[in-house]
């Protein structure tokens, strides 16, 4: 295994009472994380779960009210933000308004006392590296959005820092430029071996750029995994809601063993599925979580499932919208439960199709759904 | 639905609502006709005096109210060591109290924008409980009567001369010191606030980037910070220039022997008459003060911190 570049103990930051507040925010609670050397890593979250927070801790712009912060292996307690071998990529770029492009990449080296001709050679590399090496001389307000965005990662990355920190870099982009920019940084992050902490909202551009994504809501980080583990195998309904889209069916616990766990249904019809969690009692009450690609639709029948892996449901189209690569279904089970199934176009698939009020019969794989209790 | 709003548009709409228009109408251009006229009239009253006095000190004429043709006399009799035989007049006693003038100005300013800045900086920055009613204690001796500023400073000063004489035996009266300390006093709120606006439309991720690149607080505050801020704070040094150089009332109440400012040389010539010579000499003032009050709003507009384009 890699060595530990980052690590959180116990980490908890609690922001002082607000007027009108009761109990003291606590925008992290008892996070651990180690983060790898040479990484690629998100933070994922709602505004407000304590990512940024999170990463303002290990930059040093906030000091956490207990717990331990360890950048390669030295603890960063009382250290200030400007002897930290971590630089910062802002969410609105920070870039000094008073310097050109030149003089802002060049800042951090003048700090470190770097030679003026090396400073400028090394700043007009690092405007190379992010392709902007034009600009050298204009204000950051002559740049448009994505320019400014590559001035702020020039001037991060200048300094070769041992941990990069970005804070929704991308985040006031266009999307066009935005999957532009996802590339580059990825591309930028594997040429440099940098790691990188990466701290965004947008769940799809975690899981495009990262290698392992640690999901936080309410200062809690509930689950962390690389990109595949985190989609396919979410650890709470928070999580799966979250990251990408899931159907819910809510039922009780009849049976399980050790790998998988029965659930009788609102609607009496019993389905497998593998479990989410160890601690499961008999009659508890349970979330089914499925994603629409991975359901199959068919014209009704009420013969039970082909086979003992696939669990069968039955209901009636209510919608149905063709997205182009895709065709969703909405279909009701039951008077409180409508589930979506996403059905790929292909070439080959075209005779099975469904219209509204159709009655259908919705097939899955039982490794494919999930228990979940929290 | 459509119709309905129609068909009750041309019942209702041929009679009652065309004369209430009408009415409105009448009503409405007298208000347009007040609403022109006003500030015509509160700019006449502003500036009208201003103007009479500028037009004034060229006329040829001692009268204050005949024009008597164009005349620089008035200005060369300013420099030409008398003023028409007044024997309270000399240029050299002008020269004296204009001198006084710019060393109480220049000093004052200097403290004041130093102390003014810091204070405006810290207000900013640090996080103090009840930091509203801080804001609002800045903003008072802007709205303090100016008599009032004056005659407590006396008192002040007052006791804490005869404390001095009290405890050492040396006796201190007012004089440049006291207008000094005076002035200072008033500026420093002039200054904090037109600071603190230029620090309010500051990036606080300004000073977070500059520290996340190696930068220690003071660097931060000489490359980031300090640049910024800076057409704030040469605007509030220039303001506070002005407001002292014009100052009659602090200074009148907190001066003592030989210390004589401008103002309170011209002050002092319309004891008996105003002259068309005091005229031409606060015309001159004037032309100063509006020189550096103009350089000071451009200042304040210049450069200013916008906001990055998304």
């Amino acid at each position: 295994m890699k060595e530990i570049k980052v690590e959180l103990i116990d980490v908890v930051k609690e922001f002082p009472l607000q007027r009108g507040e009761t109990t003291p925010v606590r925008a992290v609670n008892s996070l651990d994380l180690n983060i790898y050397d040479g990484e690629f890593f998100a933070l994922l979250g709602p505004s407000g779960c304590g990512k940024t927070t999170t990463l303002r801790l290990i930059a040093g712009f906030e000091q956490p009210t207990s717990g331990q912060i360890l950048i390669d292996g030295k603890p960063m307690q009382g250290i200030p933000s400007f002897y930290r071998p971590v630089n910062t990529v802002f969410q609105d770029y920070a870039l000094f308004p008073h310097m050109s492009v030149l003089q802002n990449v060049m800042f951090g080296l003048q700090m470190d006392k770097v030679a003026r001709k090396e400073a400028e050679k090394r700043a007009i590399e690092a405007l190379e590296m992010v392709r902007l090496p034009n600009a050298l001389n204009r204000k950051p307000r002559e740049l448009s959005g994505g320019q400014q965005q590559r001035v702020a990662l020039a001037r991060a990355i200048v300094k070769r820092p041992k941990v990069l920190l970005l804070d929704e870099p991308l985040g006031a982009l266009d999307l066009k430029l935005r999957r532009e920019m996802q590339f580059e940084l990825k591309t930028m992050q594997q040429d440099l071996g940098i790691t990188f902490i990466f701290v965004t909202h947008d769940q799809e551009e975690a899981l495009t750029m990262a290698n392992r994504i640690g999901v936080m809501n309410n200062g809690d980080l509930l689950q962390v995994g690389r990109p595949e583990e985190i989609y396919e195998t979410p650890a709470t309904r928070f999580v799966a809601d979250f990251i990408g889209e899931t159907n819910f069916l809510t039922g009780k616990i009849t049976s399980y063993d050790a790998e998988y766990g029965r659930i009788r249904l609102d609607n009496d019809t019993t389905i497998t599925a593998t479990l989410g969690d160890d601690n499961i009692t008999i009659d508890q009450v349970v979330s089914v979580a499925i994603r629409p690609e991975k359901m199959t639709i068919a014209p009704y029948t009420d013969a039970p499932a082909p086979h003992s892996d696939l669990n069968s449901i039955t209901g009636q189209v209510v919608q149905v919208v063709y997205i182009g690569t895709d065709t969703r279904y909405a279909v009701r089970i039951d008077k409180d439960t409508v589930v979506d199934i996403r059905v790929q176009n292909r070439a080959n698939a075209n005779g099975v199709s469904f219209k509204e009020r159709d009655s259908v019969s919705l097939q899955w794989d039982k490794r494919s759904a999930r228990i979940l209790t929290q | 639905m459509g119709n309905q709003v129609i068909s009750r548009t041309t019942i209702g709409g041929t009679v009652e609502p065309q004369q209430a228009i009408r009415g409105g109408l009448v009503l409405r251009s007298v208000g347009k006709v007040a609403l022109t006229a006003t500030p015509l009239f509160a700019y006449f009253f502003l500036w009208a005096p201003i103007l009479l006095l500028v037009l004034f000190s060229f006329n040829d004429s001692r009268s204050v109210s005949s024009w008597g043709g164009f005349t620089l006399r008035w200005y060369e009799n300013i420099f030409a060591g008398t003023m028409g035989g007044e024997a309270r007049f000399a240029t050299s006693l002008m020269l004296n109290a204009l001198g006084n003038t710019l060393l109480v100005a220049l000093v004052s300013t200097l403290i004041a924008t130093v102390i003014g800045t810091m204070v405006a900086l810290s207000l900013a920055r640090a996080p103090l409980p009840g930091k509203k009613l801080i804001d609002s204690l800045l903003y008072l001796p802007v709205v303090i009567p100016e008599i009032t500023q004056g005659v407590s400073l006396a008192i002040f000063f007052g006791l804490v001369f005869s404390f001095i004489e009290s405890q050492t035996g040396v006796r201190a009266t007012p004089g440049f010191g006291s207008i000094i300390i005076g002035h200072v006093v008033f500026n420093i709120s002039y200054v904090a606030i037109v600071v603190a606006a230029r620090l309010a439309n500051m990036n606080p991720r300004l000073e977070e980037a500059a520290r996340d690149l190696g930068a220690n607080r003071f660097q931060t505050f000489l490359r980031i910070t300090l640049p910024l801020i800076l057409p704030g704070v040469i605007s509030g040094a220039l303001l506070a220039l002005t407001l002292s150089m014009d100052d009659l009332v602090v200074t009148f109440f907190n001066a003592g022997v030989g210390t004589t400012t401008l103002p309170m040389f011209v002050h002092g010539l319309i004891k008996t008459s105003v002259t068309p010579e005091v005229n031409a000499l606060s015309t001159l003032m004037l032309l100063f003060s509006t020189l550096i009050v103009g350089l000071s709003l451009i200042l304040q507009n210049r450069n200013t911190d916008r906001p990055i384009a998304r």
